[in-house]
């Protein structure tokens, strides 16, 4: 039997040597519940699974030309992240209890939380949650602690696919959630500061946003502190290699999906959700912290800090029910950001923004092909219009070896002609001048 | 210097710098595309961050010698025997490993699906997610599950979501959920934040949930139940099903907690048992890497009255062999991830029970419950055993007894344990026993290792009688020595900025 250590022979001694039998070591369930016939097939050799396997990859299509974004990216990833990331000691251990036997988990973790906060100018981060939805989540739970109210005011440019499961962890509490409908592609500045009264909590917005828009919230968090609430951004870190942060904007929670710094998109997961905040609500903030400290002689050590806000200390009365998190993605964000280190990550955002540029200055070159918003700032995403249904369009050129974009009408009224097109560096000038001759062609 | 100090000096020179600390201006290690597009920079200086952030600048060597030096510093599963109690640290086999890097699977972007005829490009993958959900079902004794929770906490709140939609659906007005002073505190957490009040129900001589304290707590204002069965103790409640009857006959809901289904997978089912709700630990049972503290993940299944219930979106097979997503849902609590989770996790775990089967699935419970009876027994003349009874999965001893006559705590225990090459138990956990230690052995490890760990025990045991004071100053063979945790939250120092 694969991956079970002891044979027959010793199951026998062991079971002589405690006087059990292994009818008796099940005794105390109830017989009603054994002997069942499991409906599942029987157990497969390595190389059938592999073969079976390889089989299943290959009835998914990945040789399509990726300019499908929406906060989930195709990037780059240097080898050396995998092979890291790979060492057994850190993916077959667990969450370090035991500070001595884990001082690597833990440096690592102490490690990330400080490039974090070097990438969001933000004070503080915990060692993660697990992605960016849950994360604005969590963040909204965290500013209802810290300001004691109940309002959260979120503009429709934050990713649809947030807002919708945002909508369903608060449906339960009482939280009135009012969303604003942004304005030519940023968030809603009359409608957010109308809104923003004594009861609110937070004001939620993203940047770049899911339109791909570039904005500066420096006005709205001014705005949100001069009636006691809070700012929450949400970011893609990959920009943060050129935008401003959202630190310098004075936002008090930072979150965002790190699935582009390392991660392959995987079918969706596991990825990474990412929280930084403000000194002085740490004590508010969920998840597992890290930090430095001396062991008995002196050393420096690193352990998990500030556990009394936690489940397994305060159980109902935590910050979050949080245990297990994304603890190795967490890891290949730490490795993928020191490869590419201070000018990697730079060359990497300015690689994707020209890009993007270039492909948005090709495309609506096309006849019939507009930009949908007047704002011209834009860092990899861009939002076109079509002469027709956009999804019918991407259909189209699914055929021609392209997975072309996003249409905006799945969540968005009023958008069917709207494609949301996604350039990173990994896209070459050839592919993009391949993608506009294919467009042009089945217009 | 005589020897102790210059072992010491020499761990201290040998603490790892930050990464940050190693960095050289100016220094490379990944070289990027050179750009093929005009230098546009198309985007106003406003909008542009002040300076660079401050990441380090390092060889691709360097990087990787930090790192590798650093994993050094950790025990593994695949370096250690790692019997942490309710964690089921068992071996992460690495055919998994292989088929999650599979490029099909690893590069496939998860809004493909919701492209114009897109789902029919990841036809493989939405095979791997429907049938992980056929599989569980019939592990569990569920009529569907939703694969989307990205770890057993989040498991939890989604169940619990599920238990608050079917009582306003039913608009029955319920506010409190019964869980017993033994569970994880992951269950009363995810039951507070999806909106209901907590009632601790103590556990009874037996370590179990008492029966009759359940009869008097039972009122229209319970909403349901959670439970782990066998619970944190190890142990099984043979009155489960009439507990489950109590919680039915009010119109209440029963939750299982999977975090201890690696006793009974392949042998009985909670379905069976009456819970209307189970997670699972893919990342325990089913044996996905830990990753140092996730990803995991933490499938939900419910019974028939509830599947109305699930997330969206859920994979459904068509009549013409396809998979497709199903999204029209009405009553469903919505979505609670942003795709069909983590699945990468789901992929591993699906390989696993592929490769286990059936009667390997029954075996993995059966050694998992005899490699911890043995462990009970032959160490229970030793430690202090609060429960004398047969075990599943894990048994929970305490230290009392070395406590009280010797001083040595079961923190001393753990630490003497890491010099004998052991990673600890849990300890301190459940708090309803004094000292706990609580060891989960899997049915991964040997015989031989057992027997170690047991040895190792054992002359701990002997320690505390003639050299206590020894064991209060393990571990001597680490980085680091009992570093001071009260000191890290009075100088709370959590980022290098």
């Amino acid at each position: 039997m694969p991956f079970i250590a002891n044979t027959d022979e010793q199951r026998k001694e062991m079971l002589a040597e405690i006087g059990q039998t292994m009818a008796g070591l099940f005794a105390d369930i109830p017989a009603e519940f054994m002997g069942r016939d499991f409906n599942i097939p029987a157990g497969i050799s390595e190389q059938q699974v592999r073969n079976r396997l390889a089989e299943l990859a290959g009835k998914n299509s990945i040789d399509l030309t990726c300019f499908l974004g929406g906060g989930f990216y195709d990037h780059f990833i240097p080898a050396a992240v995998y092979s890291l990331i790979s060492r057994s000691e850190f993916y077959t251990a667990y969450t370090p209890y035991q500070p001595e036997l884990s001082q690597g988990t833990l440096q690592a973790v102490y490690e990330y939380q400080s490039a974090i906060c070097r990438l969001t100018q933000m004070e503080v981060a915990n060692a993660s949650l697990y992605d960016g939805g849950t994360a604005i989540y969590e963040a909204i739970m965290m500013a209802l602690r810290v300001t004691g109210r109940n309002k959260i005011i979120i503009d429709d440019s934050v990713n649809p696919i947030y807002r919708v499961m945002i909508k369903s962890y608060t449906k339960n509490l009482n939280i009135q959630l009012e969303e604003t409908c942004s304005s030519d592609g940023l968030a809603n500045r009359k409608q957010i500061l109308k809104k923003i009264d004594a009861q609110t909590a937070a004001v939620v917005v993203q940047n770049p946003n899911f339109f791909g828009c570039i904005d500066d919230f420096t006005d709205i968090a001014k705005a949100a502190h001069e009636k006691g609430a809070l700012l929450l951004a949400s970011v893609y870190p990959i920009s943060l290699g050129i935008l401003k942060t959202p630190g310098a904007m004075d936002a008090d929670i930072v979150t965002g999906e790190g699935q582009s710094l390392g991660m392959p998109m995987s079918f969706g997961g596991p990825y990474l959700g990412f929280m930084a905040t403000k000194k002085k609500y740490v004590r508010k903030m969920p998840g597992r912290i890290v930090g430095e400290t001396k062991d008995k002689f002196g050393r420096r050590s690193f352990v998990l800090t500030l556990q009394a806000r936690e489940q397994h200390i305060r159980r109902a009365k935590a910050t979050s029910n949080i245990c297990s998190n994304e603890g190795l993605c967490a890891l290949t964000a730490l490795v993928y950001l020191s490869l590419l280190g201070k000018e990697g990550l730079q060359e990497t955002a300015k690689l994707c923004a020209d890009k993007a540029s270039f492909a948005y200055k090709r495309l609506t070159k096309i006849p019939k092909v507009k930009a949908h918003f007047k704002t011209k700032w834009f860092f990899n995403e861009f939002v076109l219009d079509l002469p027709c249904e956009a999804g019918d369009v991407i259909a189209k050129l699914i055929d021609k070896g392209f997975a072309a974009g996003f249409p905006l009408s799945r969540y968005y009224e009023g958008m069917e002609n709207s494609i949301l097109i996604c350039v990173t560096e990994k896209r070459s000038k050839q592919q993009i001048g391949m993608l506009a001759e294919e467009l042009e062609n089945v217009l | 210097m005589n020897c102790n100090d210059m072992m010491q000096e020499q761990r201290i020179s040998n603490a790892v710098k930050l990464i940050f600390e190693k960095s050289v201006e100016g220094r490379r290690a990944v070289r990027m595309d050179l750009p093929d597009v005009p230098n546009a920079m198309n985007i106003k200086k406003e909008f542009l961050r002040d300076k660079a952030a401050e990441l380090p600048q390092l060889s691709e060597l360097d990087v990787v010698r930090h790192f590798t030096e650093l994993s050094r510093r950790n025990f593994g599963v695949d370096t250690n025997f790692y019997p942490l109690g309710s964690c089921t640290m068992k071996y992460n086999p690495k055919v998994a490993e292989r088929i999650a890097s599979y490029p099909g699977f690893a590069h496939l972007h998860p809004l493909l699906p919701q492209l114009g005829r897109g789902g029919m490009l990841t036809q493989g993958a939405l095979q791997v997610i429907y049938e992980t959900d056929l599989m569980l079902r019939e592990i569990t004794g569920m009529a569907g599950f939703t694969t989307q929770p990205m770890a057993g906490a989040h498991g939890e709140l989604t169940g619990m979501m599920i238990m608050a939609a079917y009582h306003r659906d039913k608009k029955n007005n319920k506010k409190t959920v019964l869980i017993p002073d033994s569970a994880h505190g992951t269950n009363p957490s995810s039951a507070a934040i999806a909106g209901f009040e907590i009632v601790s129900v103590p556990s009874d001589e037996n370590g179990v949930m008492d029966i009759e304290l359940v009869k008097r707590l039972l009122n229209d204002d319970v909403a349901g139940l959670m439970l782990t069965c066998p619970n944190t103790l190890g142990l099984f409640n043979p009155k489960i099903k009439e507990i489950c009857n109590l919680i039915h006959s009010v119109d209440g809901l029963a939750y299982y907690d999977g975090a201890n289904l690696n006793a009974i997978m392949g042998k009985a089912r909670p379905g069976d048992f009456g819970f209307d709700i189970v997670h699972v630990n893919l990342h325990k049972s089913f044996a996905t890497p830990h990753g140092g503290g996730g990803p995991g993940a933490g499938p939900v299944g419910v019974k028939e009255k509830l599947l109305d219930f699930l997330p969206i979106s859920l994979v459904v097979k068509r009549n013409d062999g396809t998979y497709a997503l199903e999204y029209d849902k009405p009553k469903s609590i919505g979505y609670i991830a942003p795709f069909y989770g983590n699945f990468g996790i789901i992929l591993r775990a699906y390989v696993y029970v592929l490769m286990l089967g059936k009667d390997g699935l029954k075996r993995v419970a059966e050694n998992a419950v005899l490699n911890a009876n043995y462990i009970k027994e032959k160490l229970k003349d030793y430690y202090e055993l609060p429960f004398d009874k047969v075990c599943k999965h894990e048994c929970v001893f305490s230290a009392s007894k070395q406590t009280e006559k010797n001083g040595v705590h079961a923190i001393d225990i753990a630490k003497a344990l890491i010099d004998r090459g052991f990673h600890p138990p849990t300890v301190y956990f459940p708090a309803i026993v004094k000292e706990a230690m609580m060891i989960e052995p899997t049915e991964t490890e040997s015989k031989e290792t057992i027997d170690t760990f047991i040895q190792a025990m054992l002359e701990i045991a002997e320690q505390s009688e003639i050299e206590p004071e020894k064991l209060k100053s393990a571990p001597l063979t680490t980085p680091v020595c009992r570093p001071d945790e009260t000191a890290a939250v009075k100088n709370l120092d959590i980022a290098s900025l």
